[in-house]
Order: C-alpha cells, then structure tokens, then sequence
C-alpha cells in the first residue's frame, strides 16, 4: 500500500485514475481508517487530500456556499453565516460521531462512504446540495442525490474526486432542519434520520419543500409526497399527518440490529413531522 | 496467628476519610502500566484465528503456509495444547475454550494461533491457515435450545439432578432447586397471585481495556507471564495447570487493569500466549481486540424466567417460586443456580422454590459479571413484587418493607441471616426526598432491592516497616478501583499512623503467598483483614523492639496512637516511641520489622441495595432517559467512602445499560452482529444523569471494622427498578430486557390494539 | 511495502519517526514512540481512549494514520502536566475519584482540556455531550463530570 498527499486536486484525481486496483480518497479517515483495521480490508494506494490547496476553505460566494472537501464537520459550527443560512445541515453534519470523531469527520466522506443511515446526508438531499467533481474527464457537476447508488457503492468513476460541496443561495423566508433516532443520545449510527427544507411566504404558507429520509431505505430517500403534502399548507394539523403518512409510507427499510421495519417506518413519521416543525420555525412562519 | 476479628467499637481516624490515591499521579499522567503497556526485548506478536461458525466441526487445520512465511516464529493448534480430554472437566472445557480441540462451539472461538515478528506479518499468517470445517446446525436462544428438537451441542450430556436420570441427552446440562417450605399450600393461601414470564439478553462487563498479556517461556522451564487480571494468582495456577508447567516456575506479574468486573477472573489468551512463547522461545504479546473482545470473552447469561408470587390483601407474601433458565455458553456451569439463589434473598418468605436450568448454547463461553447471575433474577422477581404490590393497591416500598427480610430470617438459598441491611435501604429509600419528587410527563418511576453474597477467601499479606519508619503494604488482591487507597488507610488506622506514611502495592506471585480473585467484592473486605493482622503481628514485634530499647519487658509495652508506651509505674517517664523512633533502631533491635498475615477471610456479610430511578419516555419514539437516579446501599463501614461511591455509580450505570440498550445480537447464522461499541450500547456520559448515593453502615460482626464487600451488589437492583421505571411511565408492564425503544413501542401499540 | 519518513512535533518538542502507510498515529505513538499514554479500547473511535489533540483538534489517534502527522502538531497526556506541577484537571481527577481504573482516564484529561480551551465555562449538559466520545465503564461519569466542573472554576480563578 502507498500513501500520496498531492499538492493539486488535479494530481489527486491522476493518482487515483493510475493503475492501482484499490484507490481510496483520505478525507477525515473515520470510515476508512475504521475498514482499514479489518483484516479482509486490502487497499493499493490511499490519497490524502488534506494537503491540496483550499480543501479545508468555506467560502460564501454568488452562489451560496462552497465548501472543502477537507472541512471537518467541527469547523461548520464554527461557520457564523453558513450556520445561520443552512441551521439543519449543520446540525445534521454536527451529530456525526463524537467531538473527537467531528474534528476530522467531513460531509463529503459522509456522502462518499455511502451509508444509507449517514446523518449529513438527508439535510444536504434537502438543501438540494451539489458537489463538484474533478476526474481524468475534466470537472462536472452533480447533484449529491446523484452520488450514491447503493450502501457503501456511488456513481463516481475511477480517478473522480470531490473536490468541494455546494449549497445553493438562500431565498428569504427559508429553513432547515435535520432529526434522527438513536438509542443513546450520542454515538450512534441513524435508525431513521428525517431533513426538511422549506421556504414560507409572509402568511405563513409553504411555497416550496424538500424532505428526505435517511436509514429507511439503501439510498437517501427524496420524499415528493411529503413535500406535497407540506406546500400550501401552514403546517396545520391536517399536513403535518399527511407528512406523517407520506414519510412512513416512502420508508421500505429493514429489520436489523438497529430496528425494526415496523418501528423504523414509524418513526420516520414522527421525526418528519418535527424536523418540518423546527424547519417551518426557523424559516419565520408562525 | 489467627486474626481475632471481634467487631472494634472505635471512633475511626484514617478509616472513613477520603485521601488521595496512591496510583493517582500515575494514572493521570498517562506513566501506569496496563496489560497492553508492556513490552519485553525481542517479543513476537500473536495473532488469533477464530471460527467465523456458530457450530462447527474441525476436520482439519493446515498450517503449513502459515508456517513458512517468512517471520512467522510460531503456529500453534489444539494440536500443541495437552489433551485433557480424559483428565479434569473443568480443566478441559477451559482449555478447549482457550482453542477448539474438535469442535468451534460459537461464532469467535479460538481455532489457531501466530507468533511473528510483528503485527503484518502475525496477520498474514493468521489469513494463511486452512480450516475445513463441517457446519453443525446451531442453536444461541435459551428457550429454543431447551426444546426436545434443539441442536445439540453434545449428545454426551444427560441434565443432572433430576430423578429419575433422563436416558436422552439434551442442552439442558444440571437442574438445581432450592428453597424451603410448601409453596402450593402457599399459593392455595393467597388472595393475590402474579405470574409472569421474564427475558433477559446477553451481556458483556464491557471493560474499556481488551485482555492484553506478555508471555515468555525459557527453555529451563521457567516462565513469566505479564498480564491485566483480577487474579494473578489464580492465572498462574490455571496457566500451570493447562500446560503442565511447575507453579513455581511461572511468575506472574498483575499489571494495572483496565476494567474487568468478573471478566478478567477466567483465563481465554494466557495459556495460548504461553503456549506460542514455548514454541517460538521468544517473548510473545497477546493483545486481543475489541472485536475479540466482544466475540470471545466474558460475556453473561441471556435468561428466560418465570415468577409467581402470592400474597394476602392485607400485604404479605405467601408464596413465591422461580423458575431459572440461563445460557452457559458451550461449557456448563453454575449460573441458573446462583440466579436461582439469590432470586428472592431479600425477602421473609415462609414458602419458596426455585428450580435454575443451565442451558448450553452455541455462544462465548459465560464468564462471572459483577454480582453474577443476580440482576436477571432480580429482575423478574423485583418486577414481580411491583406488579403484586399495585395489585393489592399497596404502596410499592410499604409492600416490600413488610415482606423484607431481617436478621435471623431464614433465606431462601438457606442460611438464616445475621444483620442485614435490606430493611434499613428500605427504609432509606420510603425517606428518600427522591422518593416524593414530583414527576413531569412521561415520566414514571420505579424502585427495587437487590442482594449479593461477597466472598472472603484466601488471603495473604505483607506490611514492612521500612527504616525511615514509612510503611509499605504488599497486597495480592488486584487493584480494580481504589483498593491500595482503602488498604493504606487500614494499616495506617491499625498502626496509628498518617495515611501519607503508607504505601500499598500489588506483589507478583513469586513475592507474596497466594491470594484468591479480587472478585466477589472481595478485594477490600478481605485484604483489609489481612492487613489488619499483618499490622498487628508488626505491631508485636514493634512492641518488642521497643521493650529492647528500653531494657523493659514486652508485656509492660502497649501500642496506642501509632506509638509504644511503657505501661506501669516502674516506666512512667519514658516518652513512647514512634513507628519512626523503633524503625532507626531496628538494626540494632533484632533487623527489620515486618508483619506478615495469610489467612481465609470468612463471613464477608451479605449485602444489600435499593435503588430509586426516574425515567421519561417519549411515547411517540419509545425512547427513554433516566432523568434521576439514587443507590442507596450498605457498605458495613465505608472505608474510603469516595471509591465506595464510585462503586454504587458503576454498578448502577452499568445496570441501565443493560436494562435499555445492551444486548448481543445474533444472526440467522448464529453469528454476533454488534461485536463493537457501536453497535453494542453502553451508556455514554450524555446518557445519564448524577448518580445520587447514600451510604448506609451496618456493621459486619464478622470484621473487625464492620466492612462488608460493596463491589457488585449496585448492579443488581438497576434493571428490575428501570423497568419498572418504565412500565410505571408507559402504563404497560415491560417483561423483555433491554427495553429498547422499539420493545416499547411494539409494547404501546399492543395496548393500544388489545 | 516502504516505510514513509515523518517529521512532527509532539507536545512541543521535534520528533522524527518511519512508519508504515497504514499504521495508525496511536500505534505510532505506543509502538515506536514510547507513548503509551494514549490507550487502544476498541481501534476504531468509538471509546476515546486514544484522544490526543492535532493542530488544536480533538481526534482519536486511532483513526489517525501516522503520515498524516507530517509537519504538524499533536499533544498527549504525556505532555499534559508542567513538568511536577499537574494540570488542575489531572489534580481535580485525582482529588474528586474521578478514576477507577483509570483506563480511560488520559482520553478523558485531552477531551476535557480540550473542551476548556473552547468553553471556559461549559454547563454540566455541555460537558456530558463534548464527553460522550470517551467511554468509562467503571464511574458512571458522575464524579468525572464534577472533576471536569471543579477544574472549570479552579481555572476560571474561582474559589473551590
Ligand atoms: C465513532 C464513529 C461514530 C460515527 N458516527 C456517525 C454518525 O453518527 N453518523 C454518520 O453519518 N456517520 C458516522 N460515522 C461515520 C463517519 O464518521 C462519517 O461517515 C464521516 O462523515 C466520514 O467522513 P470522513 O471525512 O472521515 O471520511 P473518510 O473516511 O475519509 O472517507 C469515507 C469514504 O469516502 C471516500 N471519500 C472521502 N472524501 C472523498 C472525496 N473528496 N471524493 C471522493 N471520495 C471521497 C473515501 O475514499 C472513503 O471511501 C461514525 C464513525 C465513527 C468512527
Ligand atoms: S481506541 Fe481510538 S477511540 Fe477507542
Ligand atoms: S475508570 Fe475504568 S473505564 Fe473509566
């Protein structure tokens, strides 16, 4: 096994597009170096991406934020305006792991390791997020629904790295929130974890929404009947039931070790109902 | 010279006070050395391979390429172990738990091990063993293994103690049954019955430090064996024994221990590290994994119960019987039976039974866990009596205080009782401004008692006095909390002394006489005896330098406040002399003064708790917090009452993991899915609230400070009171351990259905 | 494969070590340095026993490679105390029984020193969350809670 710390995101992309089998991105190393420990875990060439150039930035640009690569989630917080603007990706991207694991941790390798169950994911499905992305092919754009195809499997090609994360601007009147379930109160992987976006006009009304599930399916899920159910309402009684419904009715998760389908399903109701309450509040309806 | 251990009616001066600890700066600083700290010149690194199988047999090992890869030093198997397959029971299952001879018997038994020069290469080597097995059908649920149709795990064994004997073998390994009395004729006379069936999941200690251990063998047979254990002595003679080495030729050296609550009381690593040593003859390291851990060692018993309790409408209990099933794991042992003794312990019961099943099942091996086996009884029974006592419309701890047993009640596992605590925790918990809180919504709360025996055993210590007149304290008992703290505040009380004037520390085993476990909430109880008696034989001989000195006789000597004074008239003005005065002189009075002290500590005095918790749960979730939590226990005299605290903490926190969140999960294919801390939830410091404790102190006669053990007992009332708890707080009786948010749910929606 | 040549600095002082490419900052640190104040629970970041702080971060050391350690700054336990005068959360440790067997209690001293660095003045809630990272399985946290809380004020100048 080698281990490369590139300068470039270009010399990244080159070295994972070179003959080795096995080629990892290193971002913050708490999935990786957790595989690595096990025995059956094989790897040709690790690329450290921590060295390049901006990997580490959040900058506020036009377009809303674009951020690293490399930012470990503990830096997020520390983000005045990307806290304010995007409170529910932030919160989602915060409860990965603990402080330790949060000083490292990025949301990129959160969507990269591709969990079904992985916390920051749903919140930036929500916030329709995209990310950039730099292969042997040049640079292209997707959205970060698009990126995984299946538990620990994404649509990125050999030698593709991410290179940064982009929230889009915020129209006024916006909020977002992210819940999960877990036993404990920390240090716990999602049994069903819930992200609402949602933007309100000045009476209160829902004009647009974005909810989608985590840990009840093999990918995130974005739940068009849940959005359906919130726009036009005031997130009366009548809709939260109807999120309530759509959430629980889109979840087709499993029996595992962490839940039930029974209770992962409704559960997956109740969380959307809140998370749309703490997005509805943050966006200033009433 | 026997230690007269008449309960002293004294006002303590170092006993009761709460000093710093001897190991504090050490421990701090990152400088103490745990099992995995230690290295030796030219040491191999081990690697184990483990069965991936539930059940399986071993048709062969090829070890061949293993062995030729380059720096590999050492391959063993079953194959390189003595077989003692004709020999000692207990000693084979042992062995055949350290490394599979015919048969992988769970997921994670140990089938070959490597010794190489380093981790990679011990690694590569492990991947290039060959093992064909032949997969068995399996079976890990303790009711399905008590089935007629289960798998077997042997068709050699035939359940003891039932008569007739059965003439087909089964899972179910000894029947034991217990109790006294005439419990139909005590059903028939009540006017209230309860009678539910209970489940518990398995469990592990949970010890934050993996098993980790050094061992070299020399080719003239010596050996020594570096190691974190809660008893070297024992891992020396189990080690000897397994391998057919000389006791006195393997040395074993107690490192600081990482945690072991009854998990570091069994040997699993030890004898294959040895065994990799003698074949390589190279120092080898064994540090097992958190995943070994988990998959290999010390978990408890997964338990299926069924209680039935009777009582009058006016609050008494009639009659109450038990029945016991535990898991043993592969190996059979006693653990129903100690469920099944100490079930109803803390009851006045006229008529009682209870009948404990050990089942074998195709998981690891079950291992002692802090107050072994009682928690699960306590659980069933303690829920029991709850359900009972609101069926009656009696207040919950009014029910149990008439029913608690006292001294001279005769127990339900048979000795009739001395002093005992359980009314005064009763007591102390109606009291208790805990008690009356007020609780929020979704709240509920929930209370129940617990028992656990302690042990005494065998016991050695030595006390030097050294020449500047500081004392040092060799122990054997194994540190597991603060015991060298407690221990150096004993010698110092006995001596007269200043705490800052003792050192305690663990001796080796070529150093001291043996010493049981520091198990059985021993440790205090019985090293304290041994050091009262060696303080008082170093006192006599104190006394009798003293007499030197002063040219007197040493009957005309005494021993007050850490000084000898010359009693009598005849001597009246001399100035006693100090610890520090006698030691100067001690190479003119007859050489060094020690006292040294070796004997079996009896009468341990049983112990009891009760225990006060609140928990929230949220209905539409099924999660819950303990939102407020009180120990409140006997401790006989709490020698340093912090650690004593420390203990109730523990074993409370530990009780609610178990209750809520902890539970080995198998797969279909019998194979354990959570083997990390993940996935296997032990509490987090968000998870809980303080711990309140309240120290009661009734005197033990049997010591001579009226200790008692206080190591276990906290564990075993915690899963019965979050339970109840809980059960209080959702209006549904919660009969399935952990509950776990999604037991509670399903719960709330049945009740909602039916 | 070949060992990979790393310059870092430890608390404070320059530090030259080889490593594999896949060996971790904790088994470098307990292996080859000599570290072994920093403790292995579980190898895969779930306990906290491991903590050390890098460039002013948290992190486990075992979720750390040890080439990842080039050109910057990592403290441990070791490096905790000044010289025989302890830090006032390793004397409050000590004098409040915050450790039993103390295994988990050099991850327990980094995390916390970490967190006053950041919060002066953290709340109890606080101190419980910025900990759930580090296991202990003997206290029941209780008395580590309250050691951290009394290390607060005693570095905030208040009186004990
Ligand atoms: C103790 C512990 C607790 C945890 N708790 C949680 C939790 O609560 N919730 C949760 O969601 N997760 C949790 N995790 C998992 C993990 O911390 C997260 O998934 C984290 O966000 C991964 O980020 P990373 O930067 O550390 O990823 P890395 O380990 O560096 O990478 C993860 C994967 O993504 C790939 N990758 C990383 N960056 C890129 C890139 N720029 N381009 C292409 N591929 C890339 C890597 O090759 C690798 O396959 C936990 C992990 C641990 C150890
Ligand atoms: S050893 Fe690193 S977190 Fe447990
Ligand atoms: S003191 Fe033992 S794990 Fe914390």
């Amino acid at each position: 096994m080698r281990y490369e710390r590139p300068q470039t995101i270009e010399d990244a992309a080159a070295l994972l597009a070179g003959p080795e089998a096995k080629s990892f991105v290193l971002a913050g190393g708490t999935d990786l170096l957790v595989r690595m420990q096990n025995d059956a875990f094989e790897a040709d060439l690790i690329v450290d991406i921590k060295a390049i150039d901006g990997m580490d930035a959040i900058a506020e640009t036009d377009d809303g934020f674009v951020i690293g690569a490399a930012v470990p989630c503990a830096a997020l917080a520390e983000h005045a305006s990307l806290t304010a603007a995007w409170p529910g990706v932030v919160e989602g991207a915060n409860l990965i792991g603990s402080t330790q694991v949060q000083g490292r941790c990025t949301m990129v390798g959160n969507l990269c390791n591709a969990s079904p169950a992985a916390d920051s994911v749903p919140a930036l499905v929500a916030a329709d997020a995209r990310v950039r992305i730099v292969g042997p092919a040049g640079r292209r754009e997707a959205s970060v629904l698009e990126i995984p195809t299946g538990p620990g499997k994404t649509s990125l090609a050999k030698g593709e790295v991410i290179e940064a994360l982009v929230l889009p601007k915020r129209a006024a009147g916006s909020g977002d929130a992210y819940l999960r379930f877990i036993p404990r109160t920390e240090m716990d992987i999602a049994v069903v974890g819930v992200g609402v976006n949602l933007t309100v006009d000045e009476a209160g009304t829902v004009t647009s929404a974005r909810v989608a599930l985590g840990a009840v399916a093999a990918t995130v899920l974005l739940v068009q009947e849940a959005a359906d159910a919130l726009v036009g309402s005031t997130l009366d009684d009548a809709a939260l039931q109807a999120l309530a419904a759509a959430c629980s009715a889109a979840a087709t998760p499993i029996d595992d070790k962490r839940g039930t389908v029974a209770f992962r399903k409704h559960v997956a109701g109740v969380l959307a109902r809140r998370a749309a309450q703490a997005a509805y509040d943050r966006a200033g309806g009433k | 010279m026997s230690l007269d251990t008449t309960l002293q009616d004294k006002a303590f001066k170092s006993v009761g006070t709460r000093p710093t600890r001897p190991d504090g700066v050490d421990k701090v600083t990152g400088r103490a050395r745990y099992g995995a700290d230690f290295n030796m010149p030219g040491q191999l690194v081990a690697r184990v391979l483990r069965s991936p199988h539930a059940h399986a047999r071993i048709k062969s090992i090829d070890t061949s390429k293993a062995e030729a890869l380059k720096g590999v030093k050492a391959v063993i198997t079953s194959a390189d172990l003595p077989d003692l397959s004709n020999g000692d029971e207990g000693l084979f299952a042992t062995l055949d738990n350290c490394m599979a001879r015919d048969t992988a018997k769970y997921d994670g038994h140990a089938v070959a091990a490597v010794a190489a020069i380093d981790e990679k290469t011990a690694t590569a080597a492990m991947k290039l063993i060959e093992v064909d097995y032949e997969i068995l059908p399996h079976v890990v649920d303790v009711d399905a293994a008590m089935a007629p149709d289960a798998p077997l795990l042997y068709d050699t064994v035939f359940t003891s103690g039932i008569e007739p004997a059965p003439t087909t073998p089964s899972n179910v390994a000894n029947r034991a049954e217990l109790g006294h009395g005439d419990v139909e004729a005590g059903f028939a006379a009540a006017d209230v019955t309860v009678e539910r069936s209970y489940k518990t999941e398995q469990t592990h200690q949970g010890y934050i430090e993996p098993h980790a251990c050094v061992a070299s063998c020399n080719p003239d047979g010596t050996a020594e064996l570096w190691v974190c254990t809660q008893g070297h002595f024992v891992y020396r003679q189990k080690c000897a024994e397994l391998l057919g080495l000389e006791v006195s030729k393997l040395r074993v050296t107690s490192s600081e221990i990482g945690g072991g609550f009854g998990g570091k009381t069994h040997v699993w690593a030890e004898p294959v590290a040895l065994a990799l040593s003698r074949k390589a003859n190279r120092p080898v390291k064994l540090v097992m994994s958190r995943e070994e851990v988990f998959r290999a060692s010390g978990p408890t018993s997964a338990t299926s119960i069924d209680v039935k309790i009777g009582a009058t409408r006016d609050g008494r209990i009639t009659a109450a019987s038990a029945t016991l099933r535990y898991t043993n794991g592969p190996y059979a042992d006693m653990w129903a039976e100690l469920g099944a003794m100490t079930a109803f312990a803390c009851y006045d019961l006229e008529h009682v039974k209870t009948v404990g099943y050990e089942v074998l099942v195709n998981r690891p091996k079950v291992a002692a866990y802090r107050a072994p086996s009682a928690p699960m009884a306590a659980f069933a029974v303690e829920s029991a009596v709850d359900e009972l006592a609101a069926k009656i419309g009696m207040d919950a701890v009014e029910f149990r205080i008439k029913n608690a047993a006292s001294e001279g009640t005769r127990s339900s596992y048979g000795p009739v009782y001395g002093p005992i605590g359980i009314g005064p925790t009763l007591q102390a918990a109606k009291d208790h401004p805990h008690m009356n809180a007020p609780l929020g919504p979704n709240q509920g709360r929930g209370m129940a008692c617990g028992f656990w025996f302690n042990f005494g055993g065998q016991t050695c210590s030595d006390l030097n006095i050294n020449a500047d007149g500081t004392v040092t304290l060799a122990v054997g008992t194994v540190d597991v909390g603060g015991s060298r703290a407690s221990l150096s505040l004993v010698a110092a009380e006995e001596l007269g002394i200043d705490y800052q004037d003792v050192k305690a520390v663990i001796a080796d085993t070529a150093t001291l006489g043996y010493n049981d476990m520091t198990d059985g909430s021993r440790g205090t109880f019985s090293s304290s005896m041994a050091t009262i008696s060696a303080a008082r034989n170093a006192i006599q001989i104190m006394r009798e330098r003293a007499a030197t000195m002063w040219d007197i006789p040493v009957e005309d000597v005494y021993w007050e406040d850490g000084h000898a004074h010359a009693a009598g008239q005849n001597h009246g003005n001399r100035a006693p002399l100090s610890v520090k005065e006698i030691a100067a002189e001690a190479g003119n009075t007859g050489g060094p003064i020690a006292g040294h002290s070796e004997l079996v500590a009896d009468g341990a005095g049983v112990s009891f708790a009760t225990h006060i918790c609140d928990i929230e749960v949220d209905p539409e979730t099924g999660s819950s917090r303990v939102v407020r939590y009180t120990v409140i226990q006997d401790a006989g005299k709490a020698v340093h009452p912090s650690y004593v605290e420390g203990q109730y903490q523990g074993g409370a926190t530990q009780g609610i993991g178990w209750a809520l969140n902890e539970e080995y999960i198998y797969g279909a294919d019998g194979r354990l899915q959570n083997p990390g801390f993940l996935d296997y939830r032990i509490p987090v410091c968000s998870d809980l609230p303080m711990i309140d404790t309240q120290i009661l102190e009734i005197p033990n006669p049997n010591h001579p400070y009226g200790v008692r053990g206080v190591g276990e007992t906290s564990i075993v009332p915690p899963l019965a009171a979050v339970a109840n708890a809980v059960s209080n707080a959702v209006g549904v009786r919660m009969s399935h351990i952990p509950i776990s948010p999604p037991r509670i749910l399903a719960a709330l929606a049945d009740a909602q259905d039916g | 494969m070949s060992s990979i040549a790393v310059s870092t600095t430890i608390n404070g002082d320059d530090v030259e070590y080889l490593c594999q490419p896949d060996e971790t900052l904790l088994d470098v640190l307990r292996n080859r340095l000599g570290l072994t104040g920093a403790k292995e629970g579980c190898g895969t970041g779930d306990c906290g026993a491991c903590s050390v702080v890098v460039d002013g971060r948290l992190v486990c050391s075992c979720l750390v490679l040890g080439a990842e350690a080039e050109g910057r700054s990592i403290e441990t336990i070791e490096g905790m105390a000044d010289g025989s005068e302890l830090h006032p959360l390793q004397r409050q440790f000590i004098e409040h029984a915050a450790l039993q067997c103390g295994i988990c209690t050099p991850g327990f001293l980094v995390a916390a020193k970490a967190l006053l660095e950041q919060n002066p003045n953290p709340t109890e809630t606080e101190i419980r969350f910025w900990l759930a990272g580090n296991l202990c399985r003997c206290t029941g946290y209780d008395k580590i809670v309250r050691a951290v809380q009394a290390a607060a004020a005693e570095m905030r100048g208040e009186p004990a």
